[in-house]
C-alpha cells in the first residue's frame, strides 16, 4: 500500500501506537493518583479511600467524574485565552515526551517488524529536553493569566526551579551520553543491554538525575508552585473545574513519563537483568510482551518511590532550593562528567 | 532549666555531606517505610464502632418503669441543674384513665432537649430524683439541620419494656434498673 510513496501502514501503525500510549498514559496518571492516595495513607497508619467499589479501586473514577461536574469559574480580569491555553499547554507537553520512550523490543505482527517506540529520533534526548522545557510554559502562562499575585508569584517560582534544575539534569545526562555516544534512545537502551545497566556505571548521575525529575515534576520536596502555606495554592488558585483537573493530572503524567526516562536512561528499560531473553527461543511478539510488562514494573517502582518522597520530606525553603540546585548539583554534575571523561579516555589508551 | 527536659538545639552550620541533605533524606524515608507495614490505626466507622468505656456520657433516655409508665414528673430539677440550658418542658396533670401512661399525678407533655446546646455532662442525671433520665452509651447522630438536633419527647423515651420488650433492653444498654424507682 504506498500511495504518494508514503508508507500508509506505517502511518496507521503509527497512529495506533500514540492512542495507545496516550490512552495507557492517562490511565496510569489516574491510578497514579489512587495510589499517592493509598500510599500517603499506609505511610500515615491509616487505610486511604475504600469505598468506591473493592479496595476503592473506582476512586480515579469518582475524583475524575467531581471534576466534570464542578462549576466552571474563569475570572473576570484574566485573559481568557492564556487562562484556557495554560491547562492545555501543561497536558500537551506532558504527553508528548512519551513519543521517543522505547516501550519495549519491536513486535512482529502482519509480516511487518512494529517498533514499540512512537519515534526513534535520532536526537531522543534532546527532543525529551525540549519538550520538558516547553512544560515551563503551561505553569507560567497559567499563572500569569490567572491575574493574581500569589498565581504569579508561584508561576515565577515554578519557572526559575525548572530552569535552574534542567541545567543539572542535562549535566548528569551528559555523562550518560559520552558512554554511549549517541543520542538516540534505543541506541542507549542497546548499549545497556550489552554493557549492563547504566546505573553501574553512572549512581551519582542518576541520583542527580533522579533530583531534577522531582523538582522538573514540581513534586515534593520541590513544589515550590504550588506551596500552600505560603502561595495559597499556587498557580493553579483561579483554575476550577477540568481546567484544575487538567493541571493536576498533567503532574501525574509528568510522573510516569519521568519515570518511564529513567527506567530508559539508567535501568535497562525492557532489559531483564542476569538473563538473556534471546536464548528462550520466545516468539519475538511474547518478547515483546514480557518486556514490555518488564518495563512498566520498573517504571511503577520510581513512582511509588515518587511517591513515598512526597510524604516523607517537607518542602525546602525556596533559597535552600536554589542553592542546592546552583551550588550543590551542578558543580556534582560537573565533576561527574569530569571524572567519566578522564576514565574513558584513561580505558581507552 | 527548670524541668530538665529542655534540649539545646544543634545549630553548627551543615557539614557538606548534611548539604545536601541525602542522608538525612533517606533515614527519613526508611522510618516512612516501615510505616507501611504497621497496624492502621483507622476504625472503619458505620460498620466499626469504637468501644465506650461503662461511664460514658451519650444521649439522654427518659425512661420508663417495669410496667412501661414514664417515670418524669417533669419536676424541672433537670433543666434547673443544666448548665447548657438545653432542657425544656411543660408540665400537665394526669387524667383518670392515664394511669397506665404515667406513674405519678404529673407529666411531661412536652420534653426537648437541644443536643446542640448539650454538653453530655451528666447533671440532669444526677438531679433526678424519679430516674426518670439517664445518659446512654450512643451519641447523637448527624443531621442537615438545626432543628434535627432538637430531640422530642418521643425521641428521647425508651421503647415500652412490655410491647417492645427487646428493643428496651437494647436501649436500656447496661443501666442498672433499681427496684423501687
Amino acid at each position: 500500500m504506498y500511495l504518494l510513496a508514503l508508507d500508509w501502514w506505517l502511518i496507521l501503525e503509527k497512529c495506533l501506537l500514540v492512542a495507545v500510549v496516550v490512552a495507557l498514559s492517562f490511565f496510569i496518571a489516574m491510578y497514579t493518583t489512587y495510589a499517592e492516595r493509598k500510599v500517603a495513607a499506609w505511610l500515615q497508619d491509616r487505610r486511604g479511600p475504600n469505598r468506591a467499589g473493592p479496595f476503592g479501586i473506582f476512586q480515579p473514577l469518582a475524583d475524575g467524574g467531581k471534576l466534570f461536574f464542578k462549576e466552571e469559574i474563569i475570572p473576570l480580569a484574566s485573559s481568557r485565552f492564556l487562562f484556557i491555553l495554560g491547562p492545555s499547554m501543561a497536558m500537551l507537553t506532558a504527553l508528548l515526551t512519551s513519543a521517543v520512550i522505547p516501550w519495549s523490543t519491536p513486535m512482529h505482527l502482519f509480516g511487518r517488524n512494529i517498533s514499540m517506540q512512537i519515534a526513534d529520533i535520532n536526537i531522543g534526548i534532546l527532543y525529551v529536553f525540549g519538550v520538558v522545557s516547553l512544560g515551563v510554559y503551561g505553569i507560567l502562562v497559567g499563572g500569569w493569566a490567572s491575574n493574581n499575585k500569589f498565581s504569579l508569584l508561584a508561576a515565577i517560582r515554578g519557572a526559575s526551579q525548572m530552569i535552574s534544575y534542567e541545567l543539572a539534569m542535562g549535566l548528569a545526562l551528559i555523562a550518560v551520553l559520552m558512554m554511549t555516544g549517541s543520542l538516540q534512545m534505543s541506541v542507549i537502551v542497546q548499549n545497556q543491554v550489552q554493557h549492563g545497566w547504566h546505573i553501574i556505571y553512572q549512581p551519582l548521575g542518576f541520583v542527580i538525575f533522579f533530583v531534577c525529575a522531582l523538582a522538573e515534576c514540581n513534586r515534593t520536596p520541590f513544589d515550590m508552585a504550588e506551596c500552600e502555606n505560603e502561595l495559597n495554592f499556587g498557580y493553579h488558585q483561579e483554575y476550577s473545574s477540568m481546567k484544575l483537573g487538567f493541571y493536576l493530572f498533567a503532574e501525574y503524567i509528568n510522573m510516569f513519563i519521568s519515570s518511564a526516562v529513567m527506567v530508559t536512561l539508567f535501568f535497562g528499560a525492557y532489559d531483564i537483568p542476569f538473563v538473556n531473553e534471546a536464548s528462550w527461543g520466545l516468539n519475538a511478539n511474547w518478547l515483546a510482551i514480557i518486556g514490555f510488562i518488564v518495563f512498566l514494573a520498573k517504571t511503577f517502582f520510581f513512582l511509588f518511590v515518587f511517591i513515598w518522597i512526597r510524604w516523607t520530606i517537607p518542602r525546602f525553603r525556596y533559597d535552600q532550593l536554589m542553592n542546592l540546585g546552583w551550588k550543590k548539583l551542578i558543580p556534582l554534575a560537573l565533576a561527574n562528567m569530569i571524572v567519566t571523561a578522564v576514565v574513558m579516555l584513561l580505558l581507552k589508551k | 532549666m527548670l524541668t530538665q527536659r529542655a534540649k539545646q538545639v544543634d545549630r553548627r552550620p551543615m557539614t557538606g555531606l548534611e548539604s545536601i541533605y541525602l542522608w538525612n533524606i533517606l533515614k527519613g524515608m526508611m522510618i516512612t517505610l516501615s510505616h507501611l507495614f504497621k497496624k492502621k490505626a483507622t476504625i472503619q466507622y458505620p460498620e466499626q464502632k469504637r468501644t465506650f468505656s461503662k461511664v460514658f456520657r451519650g444521649l439522654q433516655v427518659l425512661n420508663r418503669d417495669a410496667e412501661g409508665r414514664e417515670n418524669c414528673t417533669a419536676c424541672g430539677l433537670c433543666a434547673v441543674a443544666c448548665p447548657a440550658e438545653a432542657i425544656t418542658m411543660e408540665a400537665a396533670e394526669r387524667l383518670s384513665g392515664e394511669e397506665h401512661l404515667y406513674r405519678e399525678e404529673k407529666y411531661a407533655v412536652k420534653y426537648e432537649i437541644n443536643m446542640l446546646r448539650c454538653i453530655f455532662c451528666g447533671f440532669c442525671e444526677d438531679a433526678c430524683p424519679k430516674d426518670a433520665i439517664y445518659l446512654s452509651q450512643t451519641f447523637a447522630p448527624a443531621n442537615y439541620g438545626r432543628k434535627g438536633f432538637i430531640y422530642k419527647k418521643e425521641d428521647l423515651l425508651i421503647p415500652h419494656p412490655i410491647e417492645q420488650p427487646e428493643a428496651y433492653k437494647k436501649a436500656l444498654g447496661e443501666k442498672v434498673v433499681k427496684a423501687d424507682g
